[in-house]
């Protein structure tokens, strides 16, 4: 990486003037804290102590009889407190916050994850919260705003452009240019200006450091293959980052939604219909249109359906090191159904995109070799979409009796 | 070059007033009414916003034109003809405004061409800063126009000089945080500001973000070159129509 955080062709800062101030301050705490041993130590203790880590990675033994091929290990992060990896990268940059002397802290959220943990840490650490939704978004995912309003933090729902994580991106720079000084934000992904890229794929590297140890003394080797959807990327860069160095191919899965012919999906790589812009602040490939002006993306993940991909990925992915996949909303709702069944796991439907490709490749390993999939997060959070993607009678008759019951108050 | 051009109507004029469009909206008709207005209203420069679907620096009051034109059809190509059509036939300089996304995904060298070809004088790129700028630098630079650049109140001093050297035209100084369209109080600080401002950078002056009513042009007599009015034109194409610009432009003066 270069000086202004370039991989490659892809990443750097392009923010309004007003803002490189505080990105400068920004930049010297991040460097500050990373050269700092004591920081992340205090980083791994909090995460231990708070929040469950390690987390497990827990061998998937009926789900490999039944694939008959590779030995399929999965990587816990739906057990971190909050529900899903969001928690590591918000509770490091709450540390950040605290040396930084900031009251207040502002996130942009898609699926409701990063909302659900930076609401969290802001409770933990008597901050101020905003967090920035898009509208649709809050009607997909009415449970996680109201355990982000429970917490104490304000959801405002974002109306304009197409309502998702993007518009709630840039909604959230707005905020931030109007109180930068007292306020900061915690982007929730491996995207944007120099450093979140670097500095959200160093929080989320602790997944990987200890899946890798965790496959050794579990599998006694390297796995051959891992396995990570990617949204922005910062589940993906978290896990791939404890095998860079390894010869262990790694695989992100971006969101096919109807069908990559179909133009409503949300993979940048792994299709051909991105090309390479610059928005929100950063240089990478977009879903745009020959104007520049991003395309509505669409998955059944709201976490995974955003126009851009970390700067760090689209580096990776020209290089060969990552290569990408996408899987599309049906496979994702059959992977989660046959996992559900067979581990009695409820992968996100985020997640569960990972899971796709690794139930496709498995069968066709031997049994000698080993994979890691990441389930970033848990899908309990999902019940409204599962449930209707399910098309579950039973449950519908019961949201229909619940909505009487508050009719009849 | 726009400097000169500035500094000679300085000479009988204390203060020029420069207005801000998005282009395409409420719809080409009517920007180029609201254009015709404004230039009868007696404005001295004008910026031509061409819409992105990111408009990150901007508030909800534009914001919202932006996704309007886009949503009525708007293209980069349209702009660039409305906006040939305007400095062809009004006798006032016009400056582009846009994201650098826009100029990227058109290439950056035939953008530049493009915008002289069109006869427009300049432009400003809010998401573009100077460290970034090197390849527009060139092609602005090859065909004769004015890379426009920022000051806010948060640039050091030593920025503001580099960012000085770079520039072209005038300087677009931000009166305080934030985005286009919200309140500003004109405090102690910001007498300040500008003159930390004027001592950073020889070329002309231009102050926006929260200039609205003959009150704010007032007190930027004397102190710069040129009262940016955006967000507040919009507000009165949305709430008194578009004949009512003329006689808006004219009350600031």
């Amino acid at each position: 990486m270069s000086e202004q955080g370039y991989f490659g062709e892809f990443g750097g800062s392009f923010i309004p003037e007003i803002l490189v101030a505080t990105f400068e301050e920004l930049i010297a705490a991040y460097e500050e804290a990373r050269a700092d041993p004591a920081f992340w130590k205090t980083y791994v203790d909090l995460m231990g102590n708070y929040s469950c880590r390690p987390t497990p990675l827990t061998e998937a033994v009926n789900l490999t009889r039944h694939f008959g091929g590779a030995r399929i290990f999965i990587k816990r992060e739906d057990l971190n407190h909050t529900g899903a990896h969001k928690a590591n990268n918000v509770m490091g940059q709450g540390l950040l916050i605290q040396r930084m002397g900031k009251k207040r802290v502002i996130a942009e959220t898609g699926a409701g994850q990063h909302g659900v943990a930076t609401a969290t840490m802001a409770a933990k650490f008597g901050l101020e919260c905003t967090i920035y939704m898009g509208e649709v978004d809050v009607a997909r995912q009415r449970p996680n705003v109201f355990w982000m309003e429970r917490m104490g933090a304000t959801v405002v729902p974002v109306t304009e452009g197409s309502r998702t994580l993007k518009d709630a991106i840039n909604e959230a720079f707005r905020d931030w240019v109007t109180r930068m000084d007292d306020t900061h934000y915690a982007l929730g992904t491996a995207c944007g200006p120099h450093p979140f890229p670097e500095m959200v794929s160093w929080f989320q590297s602790l997944i990987g450091e200890e899946a890798r140890r965790q496959v050794l003394e579990q599998a006694g080797c390297l796995p051959s293959r891992v396995y990570a959807c990617v949204g922005g990327g910062s589940n993906a860069m978290g896990i791939f980052g404890g095998f860079f160095e390894d010869d262990v191919e790694l695989v992100g899965v971006e969101a096919g939604g109807a069908g990559l012919d179909s133009k409503a999906h949300a993979s940048r790589l792994a299709s051909s219909d991105a090309t390479l812009g610059v928005a929100q602040g950063y240089k990478t490939y977009f879903l745009q249109n020959p104007d520049g002006q991003m395309n509505e993306t669409h998955s059944v993940a709201a976490g995974l359906d955003y126009v851009g991909v970390s700067p760090i990925l689209a580096h990776l992915s020209q290089t060969g090191r990552v290569r990408f996949e996408a899987a599309t909303d049906e496979e994702v709702v059959d992977a989660l159904s046959l996992t559900m069944q067979k581990e009695g796991l409820i992968p996100a439907l985020e997640s569960s995109h990972a899971f796709v490709q690794a139930f496709k490749e498995a069968p066709l390993m031997s049994p000698d070799e080993v994979i890691v999939i990441n389930q970033s997060g848990r899908g309990d959070k999902d019940i409204f979409t599962i449930a209707d993607a399910f098309g579950d009678p039973e449950w519908e008759a019961f949201i229909q009796k619940k909505a009487k019951e508050y009719d009849a108050r | 070059m726009l400097a000169d051009y500035i500094r000679k109507r300085r000479e009988d004029r204390d203060i020029l007033l420069m207005t801000h469009i998005v282009a395409g909206y409420p719809s080409f008709d009517d920007s180029l009414r609201i254009v015709e207005q404004m230039v009868e209203g007696g404005v001295d420069l004008m910026e031509l916003q061409v819409p992105f679907s990111e408009p990150i620096a901007d508030g909800p009051v534009i914001l919202h034109a932006n996704q309007r034109s886009l949503e009525a059809g708007s293209t980069v190509d349209r702009c660039f003809e409305f906006a040939e059509a305007v400095s062809q036939r009004f006798d006032i300089p016009f400056v582009l405004m846009t994201y650098y996304n826009i100029l990227f995904k058109f290439g950056v060298q035939e953008f530049a061409d493009r915008m002289a070809a069109a006869g427009l004088r300049g432009a400003i790129v809010p998401d573009l800063p100077p460290e970034e700028a090197g390849d527009y630098l060139e092609a602005m630079g090859r065909n004769e126009l004015d890379p426009i650049f920022i000051f806010s109140p948060n640039t050091t001093d030593t920025r503001m000089s580099l960012i000085s050297s770079r520039a072209g035209g005038f300087v677009y100084c931000v009166a305080r945080k934030g985005v286009t369209g919200a309140e500003t109080s004109f405090s102690a600080d910001f007498e300040a500001y500008l003159s930390r401002c004027s001592a950073a950078t020889e070329l002309p002056l231009a102050l926006g973000f929260g200039v609205k009513d003959a009150a704010d042009v007032d007190f930027l007599r004397g102190q710069v070159d040129i009262a940016v009015i955006g967000t507040e034109t919009l507000r009165v194409v949305d709430e008194r129509g578009v004949e009512a610009v003329r006689g808006f432009i004219e009350e600031l003066r």
